[in-house]
Formats: structure tokens, C-alpha cells, sequence
């Protein structure tokens, strides 16, 4: 019983950075209709750039100011080399965000060089635990946990409950409407792109200590996180949380159930080539893909 | 196309690659045909890429595991050892006809007995064949991102199941290869003594390819497959299977990067997991962008020049950023490629300086009609 929630929690952990990578991938993809392959690479700059924020700050400084660093960057690259595109292919988008996620690691590697950092933990260190039905659970996994059910908690909100949220949703829905009612869809397109980055620094902020921060460390997360995503329905950021978590325990319980923790990373891709080929449109939507997703 | 203009560009081809060889063996530098040699199998990967993805405009992240699946599949079966065969009759039978090949034991002086190293290399083209099939009648009929992501993830999936796999020689690989005999006497090895048959090797491959994709193309079937990346629905109403001609050039794509994986590992004597990495399959499609998306001839001097720049080292450290920032410029600037936009230019250029010439034709006329 211990080790099955043991592994409960191990799988709920990664599944809620799964979650918040693939919350970054919907809200992009919602609003500009761009998947963007470089969004695990803002949870690699969050982490590093806390890590080194942290050496001259306590840690919450340096975790606001690695958020704060990187929605900027997150603005910066949509007004650089989105913005201008005029009528961008999906090939032509695919490419140049890859190319993206391939510069920012080049040049994390570059500044940080490759070694291994990660933040201390939050509260308590490595070896405290807290006792939940036998099994010891560390302290960072509540901090991970609640850090990312406030941020899905704030989204929503956001989303649903305030005039920018909403506008961002006319965008979503209907880039076109949306323009004719007076929403000026570039800077929702910016703002979405800085909303993505921001939350993914912070998930890879709270993540850091656990897991481990290092340059190359984005481009593995951004595929669990597609595989969230896909598994939610592309485009539709709350149902992707849950497809995260169920991304997390699958991979976590694959290992109980005594597949080989060689294979672990490939239940994760075997479950994104699964659910494109048989539910492309996701597991919690009975409707047809989106008119975007057929051939745009 | 012009036929002519294709065989003249063929034979300068040929001929430059025959001097590039001379070059290097007259000035010493015979250690550069390694390089060339290998870049040559990558050329012939970028351009079976380069009809899927610039002809018919279907994208796959996911090639370098068509190149790992030919690659490892040459080399287990070459080298797994079939010890139990040799001392029946079928065995023996098996070793006469060449089924079976026997080479020295490489710590001890016994023999191992194995699959020829040819057959092994055809069951790679087979086996990439079928999987092809198997991933690409599901994928096809997924579009842009959702096809990129299946691509992608197959490509991960292998290069995790390599990895993983203890018969596979897990983050080993495996090594010790035996040499692939193509004629008597010479042979798909690295031997320093036959680097110079291998260099051709290595071209005539690349030519072959290239000529048979310059045929594909310019059939009926390329006019078909430019018509899909035109618009799908488009073709499909003028009466193009669609789905089979995309499936048959997913297929053929990666029947031709497994030929190239398979060759570049007899060649090199081993493979390894790297090889089969997510890194190395995004490197193939920005070589593709790079060589003009619809250009087997793009494809296969980019892939090359690239690929031979990088083995010798000349990016260092920033290795895989050069091909990142090829992606961002050629994808913002000139999707099309760099080879349209400097087309017309020198076009324009050589216009302006015949103006004679350009008058004969007729875009030239229309202004002064109008006039």
C-alpha cells in the first residue's frame, strides 16, 4: 500500500509538470495556432536562471525574478520572429520554434556549461519527508504540487473572469471576430506567449529541486508535455492538466508494474503516438478535431 | 526539367567528385575521404527526406530512427553469432551459398558464423520498409503539428528502445561490424587500404539516388506529389490517390535513409544510439529547408556540404547551433529556400546586363505595351 502511493505521488509530481508544459503549449496554440516546440526549453531557463539568481538572493527573489526574466523573453522571441511572419505555414512554424528551442539550449549551454544545478529545497532538505499513509513523500512535492494547482486555479480565472482573459479566448476561437471587435490579436498573441513562458519558468523553478535543472533538460519535458496535451485535446488548456497528471502516473506505475526503467520515457511517447493515431482529437472531447487542426 | 541540363549536371557532379578524390589523395590528405564518404550517406538520407517533406509536404521528426532501424539492423544480424548453424548440414549448405558467412573470432582463434553481411543489410531496408508502413498509414492521415508529433514521437520511441535494449548493445552500440562485399575484392569497410573504392561507393549510391529521385520527380508521380503539397483536397478532386502516394513516399524515404544508415555502419564498423537521437533527425530536416525544400539538388549539396563541414569539426562548439539558426533564418526569410531568391536575382542581374536579350521575351514587352 505504502509503495503504491509511494508512486502515486512520484507519477503526480512529474504528471503536474507535464501539466504545466502542456498548459504553455495550449495557450500558445489556442491563440496564435502555433505549437510551439521550444516551451519545455522556458521551464530549462526558469530553473537555471533561478539557480544563479539564487547565489546573491534568498529563493523566492530569485524565483519571481527568473519568472519575471523569462516572460520577458517569452515576449521578446514572439515579437522577433513571430510577429512578422505574415501568412506562416505550419511547416514554416514548426521549424523555426525547433530552431528556436535549438538556440536557447545552445546558448544556455554556452552561459551555464553543462553541468548539473538545481535549487535548494524550499522548505527542509533532501532527506526530510513527510508521512502520508506510510509512505515518506518529500516536501518539494507539495510545493510542486500546490504551486501548480494555484497556477491552473489563477488561469482559469483569468481566462473566464477578466476582459484581457477573455479577449485572448476571442482570439482563440475566432482570430478574425476577434480583430472586428476591436481586440488587437498581436499583442494577445505577445501576451500569450509571455503568459506560456512565465508559467513555464515558475513550473521549472518549483521543479529544480527534484529533478534537476541542466541545458538540455527542456527538449524531454516539451514531449511528455505534447503528450499531455494530446491526450487532453490540443487548444484546450484545462482538460491538458489533466492529461499531464494521467501522462505522469502512467509513466510512474509503468515502472511498478515491472516494465524496465530503461523503457520508462518511451511510455510517455508510446502514449502521444497512441492517442494521435486512434483520438487525435483527445480523450475528453466527443467532438471532431478542430477546424484549425484539419488542415490549416 | 531539361534532360540535358540533368545529364550535364550529373557529369560535372561526377567529374568534381572524381577530382575532389585526386585532390585529396595527390595532396596527402587521403584522411578527408572518411569525412566525405560519410557525408555523402547523409547527402543521400537528406534527399529521400526532401521529396516527403519539400515535394509532398509532409513533415517527419522522426528519420533518424528509419536511419537507426537499417543501421542496427545490418549490424545485429551480421554480427549476432550463429554458432549452432555451422555444424549442420543445413548450416553448411547454408555457408555455401552464402546465406550464412563465417569471419574470425575477434578475441580468440575460432570462427563465428552469421547472417551475410548483404542479406543482413537487405532485412534492414525490409524491416525499415514495414515499419514505414506500419507508422505511416496511421501518421499520413494526421496533418502539420499532429503529424510532426507522431513523427517525433516514433523517432523517440526507437531511439529509446535502442537505448534500452541489452542485445542492441544499449548505450554501447555495436561495434566490430564485418566489412559489406559489394565486388570481389572490395567492400563496404572502413580498412584504411579501401577507403578510396569506399569514397566511390559512397558517390555512386548518392548519384544513384540522385538520379532516381530526379526521374521520380519529374514523372507523372512527382507532378502528383507536388500537387498534394499544393492542396490536398485539390488533388484528391483531380483524381490523385492521395493517401497511397504519400504512404508510398513515406515508405521509399525511409527504405532510403535505412539504406544509407545500413551503409554508413558497415562502413564505420559500428552504430550507436546517438545516431538514432531526436537531434539528429531535426539536423535532416534543416539540411532539407536549407537545400530548398522541393530541391533534390539543394538536399543533396547542402546535406553534404553541411554534414562534411561538421564532421571536420570547422562549427566546434556550436555544432548543433549552426543548424538551429539555419532553420530560424532560411524559415523566416526565404521558406522557399535560398536557392529561388538567388535565382532571380542573378536572373534580374544578367537582364539588366543583356538588355538585347531580355527584350526577346516577353515579360519584358508587357510594360511598354501598357505604356
Amino acid at each position: 500500500m505504502s509503495q503504491i502511493v509511494q508512486f502515486f505521488f512520484s507519477g503526480l509530481t512529474l504528471g503536474s509538470i507535464y501539466a504545466v508544459v502542456a498548459l504553455g503549449f495550449n495557450l500558445i496554440y489556442s491563440t496564435t495556432g502555433i505549437l510551439n516546440f521550444a516551451q519545455g526549453e522556458f521551464l530549462m531557463l526558469g530553473g537555471m536562471t533561478a539557480v544563479t539568481l539564487a547565489r546573491f538572493t534568498p529563493i523566492p527573489v530569485a524565483v519571481v525574478g527568473a519568472v519575471v526574466i523569462v516572460t520577458l523573453c517569452g515576449g521578446v522571441l514572439e515579437i522577433l520572429f513571430f510577429r512578422r511572419l505574415r501568412r506562416p505555414t505550419v511547416l514554416q512554424m514548426i521549424i523555426i520554434t525547433i530552431g528556436l528551442s535549438i538556440v536557447i539550449r545552445e546558448v544556455a549551454l554556452h552561459v551555464w556549461d553543462e553541468k548539473v544545478r538545481s535549487l535548494s529545497y524550499f522548505t527542509g532538505n533532501e532527506c526530510s519527508s513527510v508521512r502520508v499513509l506510510g509512505a515518506g513523500i518529500s516536501p518539494q512535492v507539495f510545493w510542486v504540487l500546490g504551486t501548480v494547482a494555484l497556477v491552473v486555479l489563477l488561469l482559469h480565472l483569468f481566462l473566464h473572469r477578466s476582459l484581457v482573459g477573455r479577449a485572448m479566448r476571442a482570439c482563440a476561437s475566432n482570430p478574425e471576430a476577434a480583430m472586428l471587435a476591436g481586440i488587437n490579436t498581436g499583442r494577445m498573441r505577445t501576451l500569450a506567449f509571455m503568459l506560456s513562458a512565465g508559467i513555464g519558468a515558475l513550473g521549472g523553478c518549483v521543479i529544480s529541486p527534484i529533478t534537476m535543472t541542466q541545458y538540455d533538460s527542456g527538449a524531454g519535458l516539451a514531449i511528455k508535455g505534447f503528450a499531455a496535451a494530446m491526450l487532453g485535446g490540443l487548444g484546450r488548456p484545462m482538460p491538458g492538466v489533466l492529461g499531464g497528471l494521467l501522462v505522469g502516473l502512467a509513466e510512474a506505475f509503468s515502472v511498478y508494474f515491472g516494465m524496465p526503467a530503461a523503457y520508462k520515457d518511451a511510455t510517455a511517447f508510446g502514449i502521444l503516438v497512441a492517442v494521435l493515431f486512434v483520438r487525435p482529437q483527445g480523450l475528453f472531447s466527443s467532438g471532431e478535431l478542430q477546424a484549425g487542426a484539419q488542415e490549416r | 526539367m531539361n534532360t540535358g541540363k540533368t545529364a550535364a549536371g550529373i557529369l560535372l557532379l561526377t567529374l568534381l567528385a572524381v577530382a575532389v578524390q585526386v585532390g585529396a589523395s595527390v595532396s596527402g590528405r587521403d584522411y578527408y575521404l572518411t569525412q566525405l564518404t560519410m557525408a555523402a550517406y547523409t547527402a543521400a538520407v537528406v534527399m529521400g527526406l526532401s521529396l516527403l517533406v519539400g515535394y509532398t509536404g509532409q513533415i517527419s521528426l522522426g528519420h533518424a530512427g528509419f536511419v537507426a532501424i537499417g543501421a542496427y539492423t545490418s549490424a545485429f544480424l551480421s554480427t549476432a553469432p550463429l554458432a549452432h548453424a555451422s555444424g549442420t548440414a543445413l548450416g553448411k549448405s547454408l555457408l555455401r551459398f552464402h546465406v550464412l558467412a563465417s569471419r574470425p573470432e575477434l578475441y580468440g582463434d575460432g570462427t563465428v558464423v552469421s547472417l551475410a553481411p548483404g542479406l543482413a543489410f537487405l532485412a534492414g531496408l525490409l524491416l525499415a520498409g514495414l515499419v514505414a508502413v506500419g507508422i505511416g498509414y496511421p501518421a499520413l492521415r494526421l496533418h502539420g503539428h499532429y503529424l510532426a508529433m507522431a513523427t517525433l514521437g516514433f523517432g523517440l520511441i526507437v531511439y529509446r528502445l535502442v537505448l534500452g535494449t541489452a542485445f542492441l548493445g544499449a548505450a554501447d552500440g555495436i561495434s566490430s561490424v564485418p566489412p559489406l562485399p559489394i565486388l570481389p575484392g572490395v567492400a563496404c569497410t572502413g580498412e584504411p587500404g579501401q577507403r578510396i573504392a569506399n569514397y566511390y561507393i559512397a558517390a555512386g549510391f548518392t548519384l544513384m539516388v540522385l538520379l532516381f529521385l530526379l526521374n521520380l520527380t519529374d514523372s507523372r508521380t512527382g507532378r502528383a506529389l507536388r500537387a498534394i503539397h499544393g492542396s490536398e483536397r485539390a488533388a484528391a478532386a483531380t483524381g490523385i490517390d492521395t493517401a497511397a502516394y504519400k504512404l508510398k513516399v513515406f515508405v521509399l524515404s525511409a527504405i532510403l535513409a535505412a539504406a544509407a544508415g545500413g551503409l554508413l555502419t558497415f562502413y564505420r564498423g559500428s552504430i550507436g544510439p546517438s545516431d538514432a537521437g531526436a537531434m539528429k533527425s531535426v539536423r535532416y530536416v534543416a539540411m532539407v529547408a536549407a537545400g530548398g525544400m522541393a530541391s533534390v539538388w539543394g538536399a543533396l549539396v547542402v546535406g553534404f556540404v553541411l554534414t562534411f563541414l561538421s564532421l571536420r569539426g570547422c562549427f566546434g562548439s556550436f555544432d548543433d547551433a549552426v543548424f538551429g539558426v539555419v532553420l530560424i533564418v532560411i524559415m523566416s526569410f526565404t521558406p522557399e529556400g535560398p536557392f529561388g531568391p538567388l535565382r532571380t536575382l542573378v536572373v534580374r542581374f544578367r537582364a539588366r546586363r543583356r538588355p538585347a536579350l531580355a527584350n526577346g521575351e516577353s515579360e519584358k514587352e508587357i510594360p511598354r505595351v501598357v505604356a
